[in-house]
């Protein structure tokens, strides 16, 4: 069994409105070192045998995200 | 004339669209989104809702649905096919509508009578409308801004694909005021607002929501 991990974000060039008021929370709390958040989303997926980078990009791309408005980054094993 | 509404699990609105369609002189169907089965329908409502609780992204689930691969393949070979908010939001993530639909930018949930206005008249599901005409139907979603990279955006509105915009105020900050579009045969038509809410004087803030319905109506005779 091994462990992959993909982190779904929005494009830049998609406006996140949730991502904006976790900013402005941040300021009201006094954090005003923090310029920009961006929320996205993180799936753990945990595949027998040695996962098969192609199909992960499959499952990734055509699932865990929309293209239209989301990037993905696929995070294999290193072991 | 055979319409089908398909339910998934977690639709709201099969019902009122079913009655939309008896109102407007069809046969309402119910599809059922694990069935591989159209049932001879002559054109298909996607209605709206949430449906698997917009879990992953809204509409992203349903439309990997068994159902919604029939529904693809029949779409390709000119099927009308209506998608409402939900539905809308099915046809956008199964690839039959350009562009994405996110979170309202305001954040809010929004629920009002919204005035739009029709673009295209040449589409399977708005003949009977003028070009032009502003219709006055309820809008209701939290997940309803219209999308796509400038680039896209610039090209469907090039393609004269935009079918419905917002007047009198964008409910969730929609690119260009962007309400509804079609495909490139104008057979498969979504948008955020609902027509079936708009078909009785008293139930609607119009009847204007009709039209939709009996517009399919013809264009399956015509085809």
């Amino acid at each position: 069994m091994s462990r992959v991990v993909v982190d779904v974000v929005l494009k830049p060039e998609i406006s996140d409105p949730q991502g904006q008021a976790v900013l402005g929370a941040l300021g009201r709390l006094g954090h005003e070192s923090v310029r920009s958040v961006r929320q996205g989303k993180h799936f753990v997926l945990e595949v027998d045998g040695t996962p098969d980078e192609a199909e992960l990009k499959q499952i990734a791309e055509t699932l865990l995200a929309n293209p239209v408005i989301e990037d993905v980054e696929l995070h294999l094993p290193t072991d | 004339m055979r319409i089908g509404v398909i339910t998934f699990p977690g639709s709201l609105d099969d019902v009122d669209a079913a009655r939309a369609v008896r109102l407007a002189g069809g046969d309402p169907v119910a599809l059922w989104h694990g069935d591989h089965d159209l049932k001879d329908v002559d054109a298909v409502v996607l209605p709206g809702g949430f449906s698997y609780g917009d879990y992953l992204r809204a509409g992203a689930i349903a439309a990997r649905s068994p159902l919604m691969q029939d529904v693809v393949s029949a779409a390709k070979q000119g099927l009308p096919v209506l998608g409402i908010c939900n539905g809308f939001q099915v046809l956008c993530e199964a690839g039959l509508l350009p562009g994405a639909l996110t979170r309202n930018s305001h954040l809010h949930f929004r629920n009002r009578d919204q005035l739009l206005r029709v673009e295209r008249t040449d589409t399977a599901w708005t003949s009977d409308y003028a070009d032009g005409q502003e219709i006055l139907i309820p809008v209701k979603n939290g997940e309803g801004r219209y999308v796509g990279s400038d680039a896209d955006l610039d090209r469907l509105e090039g393609e004269n694909r935009v079918v419905f915009r917002y007047v009198g105020g964008n409910p969730n900050g929609s690119s260009r005021d962007i309400a509804g579009v079609t495909s490139e045969n104008g057979r498969v038509v979504g948008l955020m607002p609902h027509p079936e809410h708009a078909v009785e004087d008293l139930t609607g803030p119009s009847t204007d929501g009709l039209g939709f319905f009996t517009s399919v109506l013809k264009a399956v005779v015509n085809a």
